[in-house]
């Protein structure tokens, strides 16, 4: 029964608190996320946005780099494609609210997608093989519905989005907020928990070198689930905010006659801020 | 009263026809959801990001229906409550 892989090893005791191998690997997960971040962030150096930056500037900076000091260093690249990817994944689903989201669903996702390649190094097993990892985490994005609904929408309007289509519904929506907790905390754990149990199997089965296969397709697996747990936590969180904000849109539509007109306001205000600014900083270089 | 061999022969042959069934019908059910989406992506390639967002997201729907019949399995396999009135 023990080498069932159901079994998670207890490492120690502390004053009737089992503390298990899985807390022991989440908090190693959680120095080593530290540890880049300040490491990551020690080595960040300011750059103005691009709205800011005139005609003259961008020839400044280029001649910057020609000179040889680069402007950014390799490990500032690095983390600014990694907070792009995850900004761009947001905005795909939440436009208006990526500033809000990218700290929760980002960090969701480096913890998880960490936690889950953690199996592969010999000796460790990855916490999210742990039902209780896994629930906690479900738990988690369950109280942040709650919590970016409330704050971007408010009480009311938040509460009212349970009786959104008719008042009939509201039990389903109810029930839909438990089984989607359970469901989203159940698809990590089973899949992790079953990439072990088929590698320790297989291990017994067929022998040394034989699981190098199924821990290949540990790999892929990690990536798959790491992105669908935050892109379903992404959805659940934005469908608490935006439910309320399509009618809000859909009253827009009906004050103005023209559809779009709403739409075509945002790019042209923008378009011409950014002339604006062009011109100040043409102002200001002169 | 059923005894244990019995019990166990008859929780393994379960789990086995159990597993069979929950993995092939999200099998089939993952085909269509791809096919579709193919359909989809041949039809209009400039809309492949919402697409396989979307795909990704029903797959993983679907594939929770496979791990949850996996999970009740093990536990048929491995922690069967009702061993223990059997042991008694």
């Amino acid at each position: 029964m023990q080498s069932s892989g159901l079994d998670i090893g207890i490492f120690f005791e502390f004053v009737g608190i089992q503390i298990t191998n899985t807390v022991i690997t989440t908090w190693g997960i959680m120095l080593f996320l530290g540890l880049c971040a300040w490491l990551a962030k020690r080595a960040l150096t300011p750059t103005k946005p691009p709205s800011q930056l005139g005609s003259s500037r961008q020839v400044k900076v280029a001649t910057d780099a020609f000179t040889g000091q680069p402007p950014q260093s390799t490990l500032q690249t690095i983390v600014e494609a990694i907070v792009t990817a995850i900004q761009s994944a947001i905005a795909s689903v939440a436009p208006q609210h990526v500033k809000e989201l990218t700290p929760f669903i980002g960090s969701l996702w480096l913890f998880i997608l960490c936690a889950n390649l953690v199996g592969l190094i010999p000796g460790l097993h990855s916490p999210t093989r742990d039902f209780s990892a896994t629930a906690a985490l479900a738990i988690l994005v369950f109280l942040s519905v709650h919590w970016f609904g409330v704050r971007i929408l408010g009480w009311k309007a938040y509460l009212k989005h349970y009786l959104s289509p008719s008042p009939l519904l509201l039990p389903f929506n109810l029930i839909s907020e438990v089984s989607r907790t359970i469901a989203l905390s159940v698809r990590l754990f089973g899949n992790m928990m079953s990439l072990e149990m088929t590698a320790l199997l297989i291990l017994m089965v067929a022998g040394f070198l034989a699981p190098v296969p199924i821990l290949m397709l540990h790999i892929i697996e990690a990536l798959v689930q790491a992105y669908i747990f935050g892109i379903l936590a992404l959805v659940y969180i934005a469908g608490g905010i935006q439910s309320h904000q399509l009618k809000q849109g859909k009253k827009i539509k009906t004050a103005q006659p023209q559809p779009q007109a709403a739409q075509q306001t945002q790019p042209s205000n923008a378009s011409q801020q950014a002339k604006f600014t062009h011109k100040i900083t043409q102002s200001s270089s002169e | 009263m059923v005894d244990i061999a019995t019990f166990v022969t008859t929780s393994t042959v379960a789990a086995i026809i159990g597993i069979s069934l929950g993995v092939a019908l999200p099998a089939i059910a993952m085909g269509m959801a791809i096919s579709r989406a193919l359909d989809a992506l041949a039809r209009q390639p400039e809309a492949e990001s919402a697409i396989m967002r979307t795909l990704f997201i029903g797959l993983a729907m679907i594939e929770s229906l496979a791990i949850y019949v996996l999970v009740i399995v093990l536990i048929v396999l491995f922690r069967n409550p009702l061993m223990e009135y059997l042991v008694q």
